[in-house]
């Protein structure tokens, strides 16, 4: 090494070697957006605690709280895929609507109550989904119209064509052996549906962070320039995505089938702005490149968690609405700081960032 | 010997303008060549067109004395070329250990890497090895490239292409937005690179910077190249003078000397 550092020269032109791996942990932990909206949900839920006690914090409250985020939970890892390559699902609400209707249709046509019924119920609405998922993605890779566009596009479509199919009226052949599933299963102490979701996020979790598919979701949200520079195929990426995005949708129709008992052809208008806002207020960026499956099982906790504590406390539900719009527009707007903050080079910048930072007891230069 | 990459007679069109005018190219082994001209004289062009990112009209390539066509970036990778553009191409939001096996994972053994699973740790240590032999300033292997001074970036950029290089890297405005001490490492890094046997492309506004480090001089002006030059005992002045047009007479002369 011939660098010569002279004096006043900025750390830049210093060969350090990695910092102590606990206290990086520390810093990068002080910096996640989802670690801070966990301390939000943990306040709200000790809020709650304290004010209603062992009424709301109680096993049957969190195992009620756990079965209505059930879907959206499946939804949420492909939508949380979706956005970490900076795209958007409009559509994975109607894209349910329609699975559901395809798999009740189908189960209807094989008749009986029996799991072999289900099965190809399953298998219909999983296939379903993954078909709009990858038209989606194929207009939006190959054809390159916008993601917001291309969904908003199949949100109106899918929906339509569930209601062709069944002039409007909900299906209710259900086979029982899909609605006891729901009722009466439970597995390792959690309620079937829930421990679907949760089956679901560990291996959307373990894809996005440990795998290749999940790496390339990644650089392609944050430089698809340089990915395809680096040999990426990133049209085929994005219509993978885009088609894990509809397979979810596809099994969160089964999961809904299951819940009600009916298809929910009029239910699911705002599902994917749901879905997509617990994304989002678990630190995924809308802009791409960033984010958690962690993240957004938080951000599905938080609305969960309001709606049935405001019920408990005895105010209006009607509050829990007004409560996540304004965590959302914080989220986004911490998020945007921080990334201001790190085009400008500082890696810790925004009000909670700064607090983080004297926590975690930075050593000073 | 036949040179390790030579361009004979590139040209490309874009409708009416002559990006590439006949265009000639030569580069040894181990030899640090700087490619210079004025804006649009075509140097981006050469480089794109000789790296498989831009098909030509007309014009061959040879590769260590054989024809060759290259068709993709992906097939140049595979003969050992590999470039640093301008703007970097890293992803700001991963850390350079991921920037620079993107693309190239090294799979875990077994059932796990068929499944798509990495091998992070061996991809840590192989990127730790590669900063380390060029005497990186790279700090932190776990923060986001994003975080980065453009110096590191640079640095992280030019560390991935040298491992994936085993026969040339092109360098396209490499210190353009660097300061001083910076601009030093590049030039530094890239005589090491040199010392490795790896040939060097390196595109510059940069008269001093090229004559520091360079060991011929390519000039192009309006799409052709219009002299080569050692850059032993040519002068700031010459090489303007040859990228103007102004000295075409002298330059020729001194080309002949050269050759």
């Amino acid at each position: 090494m011939s660098v010569i550092t002279p004096p006043g020269q900025a750390p830049d032109q210093q060969v350090v070697i990695e910092p102590p791996a606990r206290q990086s942990y520390l810093r990068r932990a002080a910096n996640l957006q989802s670690v801070w909206i966990l301390g939000v949900l943990v306040v709200i839920i000790a809020a709650f605690s304290a004010a209603a006690g062992t009424k709301f914090l109680s096993t049957s409250n969190f195992s009620l709280i756990s079965q209505n985020i059930a879907v959206w939970a499946v939804l949420g890892v492909g939508m949380t895929f979706v956005i970490i390559t900076s795209g958007i699902d409009l559509s994975i609400g109607s894209v349910l609507v329609f699975s559901s209707v395809i798999a009740a249709k189908i189960m209807e046509s094989v008749g009986g109550d029996g799991w072999s019924t289900a099965a190809a119920g399953i298998g219909g609405a999983l296939v379903s989904g993954i078909a709009w998922g990858a038209l989606n993605g194929f207009l939006i890779a190959k054809a390159k119209i916008p993601p917001l566009i291309v969904t908003l596009g199949a949100l109106s479509v899918a929906l339509g064509l569930a209601q062709v199919l069944t002039g409007g009226i909900d299906i209710r052949s259900v086979p029982e052996s899909l609605t006891d599933f729901n009722t009466y299963i439970k597995i390792a102490g959690i309620p079937a549906l829930p421990f679907v979701a949760l089956i679901v996020l560990i291996i959307g979790g373990i894809v996005l962070h440990k795998t290749k598919f999940g790496r390339y979701t990644y650089a392609v949200g944050s430089n698809e320039l340089g990915a395809r520079r680096v040999g990426i195929n990133v049209d085929r990426h994005l219509i993978q995505v885009y088609a894990l995005s509809g397979a979810c949708a596809g099994l969160g129709a089964v999961l809904a089938l299951a819940q009600f008992g009916t298809t929910t052809i009029a239910g699911q208008s705002l599902t994917n702005l749901n879905v997509i806002a617990a994304v989002v207020i678990g630190g995924t960026s809308i802009f791409g490149g960033e984010g958690s499956i962690f993240g957004t099982v938080v951000g599905l906790f938080i609305p969960a968690v309001l709606q049935a504590g405001f019920v408990i406390v005895g105010v209006e539900a009607f509050w829990q609405g007004v409560a996540v719009g304004s965590v959302l527009v914080a989220a986004v707007y911490v998020d945007q700081s921080r990334r201001a903050a790190a085009l400008r080079g500082s890696s810790r910048p925004s009000l909670f960032a700064l607090l983080g930072a004297k926590k975690a007891k930075e050593p000073s230069r | 010997m036949a040179p390790l990459l030579e361009a004979r007679g590139l040209s490309r069109s874009f409708g009416h303008v002559r990006a590439l005018d006949d265009a000639s190219f030569d580069i040894e082994a181990g030899e640090v060549v700087a490619l210079i001209g004025d804006n649009g004289a075509g140097k981006s062009t050469l480089v794109k067109a000789l790296t498989g990112n831009l098909p030509v009209d007309s014009g061959e390539l040879y590769f260590e004395g054989a024809p060759v066509i290259i068709h993709t970036p992906h097939q140049a990778s595979e003969m050992g070329m590999e470039v640093v553009y301008q703007d970097l191409a890293l992803a700001p939001h991963l850390n350079p250990v991921q920037n620079m096996f993107l693309g190239r994972e090294i799979p875990r053994k077994g059932l796990l890497g068929s499944l798509g699973f990495m091998d992070e740790k061996q991809m840590r240590a192989k990127a730790e090895a590669g900063f380390a032999e060029l005497g990186g300033t790279v700090r932190s292997f776990s923060a986001p490239v994003g975080a980065m001074s453009g110096g590191q970036r640079q640095q992280i950029a030019i560390v991935r292409a040298i491992s994936w290089a085993d026969k040339i890297v092109f360098l396209d405005e490499p210190t353009a937005a660097l300061g001083v001490v910076q601009t030093k490492n590049v030039l530094d890094t890239i005589k090491r690179v040199r010392d490795k046997g790896i040939a060097v492309v390196l595109i510059s506004h940069s008269m001093p910077h090229v004559l520091q480090v360079a060991d011929r001089i390519q000039i192009m002006r309006l799409g052709t190249r219009v002299a080569t030059m050692p850059a032993e005992g040519t002068t700031v002045e010459q090489l303007v003078g040859a990228m103007t047009g102004a000295l075409d007479s002298q330059t020729v002369k001194r080309k002949e000397k050269a050759s």
